[in-house]
């Protein structure tokens, strides 16, 4: 495995409240990692510095080791942020995952339409294409934007709480899609959801001011507790229910 | 010579009914879609105060209504980009101190008392030649702009957040937009009035997203709709004698009503369809 940027000594926060604190990281080539955390604790900051759309106070993320571009790193925000209410169509937000391969007159041509169409085929939203987001259901509405943060062909691909208002049943699909979808590109995926993530992600990143990195997807509670990580742990079974120790 | 006079009143007044067609389709989808309408009904009424100030210096009122309408939109735009304000309180007092500021110069402007009730409800009477040249070069402004950067202003408006991880220039783009908007929204004042204007903005988009929501093709119909609207209210007062703008406001929603019977009953028919499909 190499790896394909590194955060070297980052801090990062906002109008002098500091969120990430002296953040150091690699992230290999198609590791699947799973971000957690408290909320508040730094993890959609993480995924903002990553993007370029924050810049650290001090350190920096260096993304020379894998030569990796800011236009390859594909983003998926959380899904309440796009207004299901705005008039356009399902085609036109997965076209809107290449504009970072356009200028600001963003002409999108035959070539953009038809890696839209493959796309929207293999996310199975074709028959959907010309449809306004209004008339989708939560399940749809997640995949469109996964397909926005894939059709521009990412080397990267970040997450931040996709399965957010989703129905369960449609959870594993979706993480069934992300899986194939590793096979080409490095994924890091925010969630609060451990328990069920950890079926999916080759490792975790537990994010509450400080970052550490857990080569492994299965981690317990002494982990947690370890890494200053002050999180529920949901078990599925009939586990006994484990109450946690306040990070100190 | 009757003749004459009648040909290029008609002329005139297809050619404004062109130009604020083209704006209310352009302006009006972003409005609508961005759910900005309160926030243009600010900005129409605090360029009132231009109106005022202009009177009073004894300048065009047309050029004091730019520099209110520009201000207060660029200014809105920035508070609540800050959201250090609660964006509708604002509006409210700016809407407010608008018209409070325009009717205290003009009270205080010697002499002769301008005609308030055609800046209000508007008259294509009143239309100069200088408003028709300042509607078609804001037309024209607005049709280049939104072609040139189609993708680019679709998105930002769509969501934002996402736009600023493929352009820098969000805010620029914002800006821009919001300013041609309030610069639009202010030359069709003599033509629409400002408290009718809003109607333009509105209707055309509304009745066209009731059929479809693909953007484009907002801007396309409400553009159409706008111009059989704003024409068809100009011979209806013309043969009517009733006030232009308040008719055209009339007609345009006649147009809603009729639209939104139409998609009721569409509506039904393919349910009475989907029912029987599936019996």
């Amino acid at each position: 495995m190499s790896t394909l940027f590194s955060i070297e000594s980052m801090t990062a926060g906002y109008e002098e409240k500091i969120v990430l604190r002296d953040v150091s990281m690699d992230v290999e080539e198609n590791d699947f990692i799973g971000i957690i955390g408290p909320n508040g604790g730094g993890k959609t900051t993480l995924l903002k510095v990553i993007l370029g759309l924050l810049k650290p106070l001090s350190g920096r993320v260096d993304y020379s080791p894998g030569d990796l571009k800011l236009n390859q790193i594909g983003y998926m925000p959380q899904v309440a942020q796009g207004d299901a209410l705005f008039p356009v169509t399902v085609e036109d937000v997965v076209l809107s995952g290449m504009m970072h391969h356009k200028g600001a007159t963003g002409r999108m041509g035959r070539n953009e339409k038809r890696r839209a169409a493959e796309v929207m085929d293999e996310l199975g939203l074709t028959a959907l294409a010309h449809q306004a987001l209004n008339e989708l259901s939560g399940g749809q509405l997640q995949r469109v934007y996964l397909a926005r943060a894939v059709s521009g062909s990412p080397r990267l691909l970040l997450l931040d709480e996709p399965a957010t208002f989703v129905d369960a049943s449609f959870e594993a699909d979706f993480y069934e899609k992300l899986k194939i979808l590793n096979n080409r590109m490095t994924i890091m995926m925010v969630s609060h959801d451990v328990g069920t993530i950890s079926a999916w992600v080759k490792s975790f990143a537990c994010v509450s001011e400080k970052v550490f990195y857990h080569p492994h997807s299965k981690i317990t509670q002494d982990d947690l507790r370890l890494y200053g990580c002050p999180i529920q742990l949901v078990t599925h079974g009939d586990v006994p229910h484990v109450v946690l120790h306040k990070h100190d | 010579m009757e003749n004459l006079f009648e040909y290029s009143f008609v002329i005139r007044s297809l050619l404004g009914a062109l130009f604020a067609s083209i704006t209310a389709g352009l302006a009006g989808t972003y409005i609508v879609s961005k759910r900005l309408v309160f926030l243009s009904g600010g900005v129409t009424h605090a360029s009132f105060g231009g109106i005022g100030l202009g009177y009073y210096l004894g300048i065009n009122p047309v050029v004091g209504a730019a520099v209110f309408g520009l201000g207060s939109a660029l200014g809105m735009e920035y508070m609540s980009a800050r959201g250090k304000m609660r964006e509708d309180s604002a509006i409210g007092i700016l809407w407010a101190l608008g018209m409070a500021v325009g009717i205290i110069f003009i009270y205080l402007t010697p002499g002769y008392a301008p005609n308030l009730m055609s800046y209000l409800f508007g008259s294509i009477l009143t239309v100069t030649d200088g408003d028709l040249i300042g509607l078609g070069i804001i037309s024209a402004v607005l049709i280049i702009y939104t072609a040139v950067f189609y993708r680019t202003l679709l998105y930002i408006s769509f969501d934002e957040n996402y736009a600023r991880t493929f352009t820098r220039h969000v805010d620029l783009f914002r800006y821009i937009s919001v300013g041609l908007t309030g610069l639009a929204i202010v030359l069709n004042i003599r033509m629409a009035g400002v408290i009718m204007i809003i109607a333009l903005l509105t209707i055309p988009a509304n009745i066209v997203m009731l059929f479809t929501r693909r953007y484009l093709r907002i801007i396309v119909l409400s553009t159409m709709v706008s111009f059989a609207g704003i024409s068809g209210g100009f011979a209806l007062s013309w043969f009517t004698n009733l006030p232009t703008g308040a008719t055209i406001v009339a007609v345009l929603v006649l147009f809603w009503l009729v639209a939104r019977g139409i998609r009721t009953l569409k509506r039904s028919s393919s349910i009475e369809k989907l029912k029987k499909t599936t019996i």
